[in-house]
C-alpha cells in the first residue's frame, strides 16, 4: 500500500473454508503491511476478521482449509509450512494480542513465568536471563511496581494491567508483526486510551508492523495508517485512513460510518443497515452485501464486483461507486 | 426544560454497601461501597444517562432506583411515594410502571420459553386478559419493535443479538410502563445493529411518552440519546448537567478526562493529549476527601482532606469539585465537532434516502 517501505507481510487471495461449509468464510482477500505501519481490519461480528487473523497465525483447527495464491512473511512463504515452522515464528517473529486478557493468560502460572516461557523457548536463554528479560518487558509496558508484580497471578491484576502483560508477552521477542484482535474492546474508555497510546509509543520505538482488528471506527481513526473494511469474508474497501473517512465509497462503509453516533450535537436519526450478515448457507452469489444494500441493481446479484482503484491506493469493490455519479445518471 | 418539574423518580441520600459475611476461617472483609449518598431526580419524559467506568456504581444505582434491590440507607420516591413504605400490592403496580432492558440479550431471555411466552408473561402477570387477547397483544408488541408477529412461536436462540434485544424491549413494553431503565442496552451489539436499537428506543420514547434512564459507558450513544447526564465515579455522582453543556464544557476533572479519552472521530483530529493515569481505586477502601484525588491531575491538599460539596450552579448543572471554577476550561474544546467531508455527507444522504425507500417498499 505504501511504496518504498518493505512489506513485512504480504498475502494474495487468502481463502478459508471450514469442512462441510457451503461457502468460503474468507473469500479471496489480499493484504500488505509494511514495517512500522498499522493496518486496521474493520468489520462487524461474523465478517471474518478474526478468522483472518487466526489463519495468518496458523491457529485454525484442522477442519479448515486455508489457501492463498501467494503469502510472504519476512521474504519467506508463510502458508503451507509444517507445525514446527509455525511454532518457531508464533510468539517470536509474529505475535498476537488478544481481546480478553483474562482468557489469554493462564490462571495457574505467574505472569513472570508466562512471559519468560516464550523468551526461553525462542531465544534459548537460561531461566534467570529469561526472567530478567520478562522484568524488563513489564517495565517497557509501564506496569507499576514491576519487580513485585512478576510473581503475581493474572487474577490479582486489573483488566488494564492484564492487557499490559499480554502486550509485554507479545513484544518479548521483538516481533516483526503484531496482530492485535480487538485489544481494547473489553476495557474502559480511560484505560483504552492508556493502552492505545502505549501500543502507539511502543510501535514507534520498535518499528513493528501491526494488523489491528476492530469493530470500532473511533479506534481506527485514532491509530490506523491504512484500513481494510471487511464484509462477509471479503474486503469491500481499502485505502489510507484519511481517504476512507473523507471519501468513503462502498455503501457498507458509508452505512457503518453513518450508524456511529457522533460526539457532536445530536444530528437526527442514525443511519442503519437493514437485515444482517448472511450465514455461509445463504451467501449470495454476486456481491455479498447485495441482500442489504439500498443501491442494489441486478448486476450486483449475478457477478462478484472486482476490487478496483478509485484513486491510487484507494480500492473499492462496488460497481456503483462513486454513488453520486451512478445515481445521478440513473435519475 | 421546566426546572425540576415533576420528578418521576427520585433518589434521596441513597447508599448501597455490599458486605461479604465472614466465613469459616475467613475474616470479615470491608464492605464494597457501591453507591454512596447519591441524590438524584429523574424528570418526567426526559432521557437521563448514568455514565461511568466499570465499578463506578452506575448499574447498582439503576437497580436501586427500580427497587430491584434494597438500599443500605436512603429512600427512593416514585411519584412522590416512598417505595420503602409501599404495600406489596402497591409495589406490584409500581413494578408494572418501571421496567428494565438488560445488556446481554443472550443471558436475559429464558431459552426454554418461546417469544410469545416471554413477551406475554408480564401481561399474564399484570392483567386478566384472555389468552386470545394476550396473543393479539403480543403480536402488536412484536410489530412495534420491528419483529414479524409470525416469529412469536420461535425460541431465543433462533434470533440474532439485535433481534433478541428487540424481544427484551417488547417484554419491557408489555406492562405499559412509564419508565424504562436500559442497563447498557446496546453495548453488546454491533455498531449498525446498535444504531437500529438506539433509533427504536427513541421512537418508542416519543410514541409512548416514556421516561428513559440509560446506564452506559459508550459516550457516543449517550451524546446522541440523552437530555441530561450524570457522571459517576466510585459510587458518587461527580457531575450532572444537560448533555450539550456536559460535552462542550465539562467542569469536573474526571468528566474532562473521560471526554479526552474518547477516540477521535476522524484521523485528522489526532493530537497528543493528557491521558488519565492509574486505575479506579477499590470500592472497599475509597480514598478520603474527594474520591478522585488519587488520579486527579489538578489534585491539591484540600482535595485529600475534605469532601467537595455537590454544588448546584445556576444553569441546571451540578458539580462536586473544590476547584471547578479554576478548572472549568481545562477540558474545553477537547472535542471539536467532526469535520464531515462533502463527499461523505452527500453519500450518507443518498444512503439514508435509499434505505428509507427500501424499508417502505420491502
Amino acid at each position: 500500500m505504501t511504496a518504498g517501505l518493505r512489506d513485512v507481510l504480504s498475502v494474495r487471495d487468502l481463502t478459508v473454508r471450514f469442512g462441510g461449509a457451503p461457502a468460503n468464510v474468507i473469500d479471496g482477500i489480499s493484504l500488505d503491511v509494511a514495517a512500522g505501519r498499522t493496518l486496521a481490519i474493520v468489520g462487524e461480528s461474523g465478517c471474518g476478521k478474526s478468522v483472518t487473523s487466526m489463519a495468518l497465525m496458523g491457529l485454525l483447527p484442522s477442519n479448515a482449509t486455508v489457501a492463498a495464491t501467494a503469502t510472504t512473511f519476512l521474504d519467506a512463504p508463510l502458508l503451507g509450512r509444517d507445525e514446527k515452522h509455525w511454532r518457531d515464528i508464533r510468539g517470536n517473529r509474529m505475535a498476537m494480542i488478544f481481546q480478553e486478557p483474562m482468557t489469554a493468560l493462564n490462571p495457574v502460572f505467574s505472569i513472570g513465568d508466562q512471559i519468560a516461557e516464550s523468551i526461553a523457548r525462542h531465544r534459548g536463554l537460561s531461566a534467570k536471563a529469561a526472567r530478567a528479560r520478562a522484568l524488563a518487558m513489564l517495565e517497557t509496558v509501564r506496569v507499576p511496581d514491576a519487580a513485585r508484580r512478576l510473581d503475581a497471578y493474572p487474577h490479582e491484576l486489573s483488566g488494564g494491567l492484564r492487557q499490559r502483560v499480554v502486550i509485554a508477552m507479545a513484544l518479548a521477542n521483538a516481533p516483526a508483526l503484531i496482530i492485535a484482535d480487538e485489544p481494547t474492546t473489553a476495557l474502559d474508555v480511560t484505560i483504552q486510551a492508556q493502552i492505545l497510546s502505549l501500543i502507539a509509543t511502543l510501535q514507534a520505538e520498535t518499528g513493528t508492523a501491526m494488523i489491528l482488528i476492530t469493530h470500532d471506527l473511533g479506534v481506527v481513526a485514532e491509530v490506523a495508517d491504512d484500513v481494510a473494511v471487511m464484509y462477509a469474508g471479503r474486503i469491500v474497501e481499502s485505502g489510507p485512513v484519511a481517504a476512507l473517512f473523507d471519501d468513503p465509497q462502498h455503501p457498507y462503509t458509508i452505512g457503518l460510518m453513518g450508524s456511529m453516533p457522533s460526539q457532536g450535537p445530536r444530528g437526527g436519526r442514525l443511519a442503519t443497515i437493514a437485515g444482517r450478515v448472511p450465514t455461509p448457507a445463504e451467501m449470495p452469489p454476486g456481491c455479498r452485501f447485495a441482500t442489504r444494500c439500498p443501491f442494489v441493481v441486478e448486476a450486483c446479484r449475478t457477478a462478484r464486483p472486482p476490487l478496483r482503484a478509485i484513486t491510487p491506493g484507494h480500492d473499492v469493490a462496488c460497481i456503483r461507486a462513486p454513488l453520486e455519479q451512478h445515481l445521478g445518471a440513473a435519475a | 426544560m421546566s426546572l425540576a418539574a415533576h420528578p418521576i423518580l427520585e433518589a434521596i441520600h441513597l447508599t448501597k454497601h455490599f458486605a461479604t459475611p465472614p466465613g469459616f476461617l475467613q475474616r470479615a472483609k470491608p464492605p464494597v461501597q457501591a453507591v454512596t449518598d447519591v441524590s438524584l431526580a429523574v424528570r418526567k419524559g426526559e432521557t437521563l444517562a448514568l455514565v461511568g467506568e466499570s465499578g463506578s456504581g452506575k448499574s447498582t444505582l439503576g437497580r436501586l432506583l427500580l427497587n430491584l434491590m434494597p438500599a443500605t440507607s436512603g429512600d427512593v420516591l416514585y411519584d412522590g411515594r416512598n417505595l420503602g413504605n409501599l404495600s406489596a400490592s402497591a409495589l406490584r403496580q409500581v413494578r408494572r410502571d418501571l421496567q428494565i432492558i438488560f445488556q446481554d440479550p443472550f443471558a436475559s431471555l429464558n431459552p426454554r420459553m418461546s417469544v410469545e411466552a416471554i413477551v406475554g408473561e408480564p401481561i399474564w402477570l399484570h392483567s386478566t386478559m384472555s389468552r386470545a387477547d394476550r396473543r393479539a397483544r403480543v403480536a402488536d408488541l412484536l410489530k412495534t419493535v420491528g419483529l414479524a408477529p409470525e416469529q412469536a412461536g420461535r425460541y431465543p436462540h433462533e434470533f440474532s443479538g439485535g433481534q433478541r434485544q428487540r424481544i427484551g424491549i417488547a417484554r419491557a413494553l408489555a406492562s405499559e410502563p412509564r419508565l424504562i431503565l436500559g442497563d447498557e442496552p446496546v453495548s453488546a451489539l454491533d455498531v449498525s445493529v446498535q444504531a437500529q436499537v438506539v433509533n427504536l428506543l427513541e421512537d418508542l420514547k416519543h410514541q409512548f411518552g416514556l421516561t428513559l434512564l440509560i446506564v452506559a459507558h459508550g459516550l457516543g450513544v449517550i451524546r446522541h440519546m440523552s437530555d441530561r447526564v450524570a457522571v459517576m465515579y466510585l459510587g458518587e455522582i461527580v457531575e450532572l448537567a444537560p448533555v450539550d453543556a456536559l460535552f462542550e464544557t465539562p467542569l469536573h476533572p474526571y468528566t474532562q478526562a473521560l471526554m479526552t479519552a474518547v477516540p477521535v472521530s476522524h484521523p485528522g483530529l489526532r493530537r497528543p493529549r493528557a491521558i488519565l493515569s492509574g486505575e479506579m481505586p477499590s470500592p472497599t477502601a475509597p480514598p478520603s476527601g474527594c474520591r478522585f484525588h488519587t488520579r486527579c491531575p489538578h489534585g491539591r491538599p484540600l482535595c485529600r482532606d475534605e469532601k467537595p460539596v455537590f454544588e448546584r450552579l445556576d444553569d441546571d448543572r451540578h458539580v462536586a469539585c473544590h476547584f471547578w471554577k479554576e478548572l472549568a476550561n481545562a477540558g474545553a474544546g477537547s472535542l471539536a465537532p467532526p469535520p464531515a467531508s462533502a463527499a461523505y455527507v452527500t453519500r450518507l444522504d443518498l444512503f439514508k434516502t435509499a434505505q428509507a425507500t427500501m424499508e417502505s417498499h420491502p
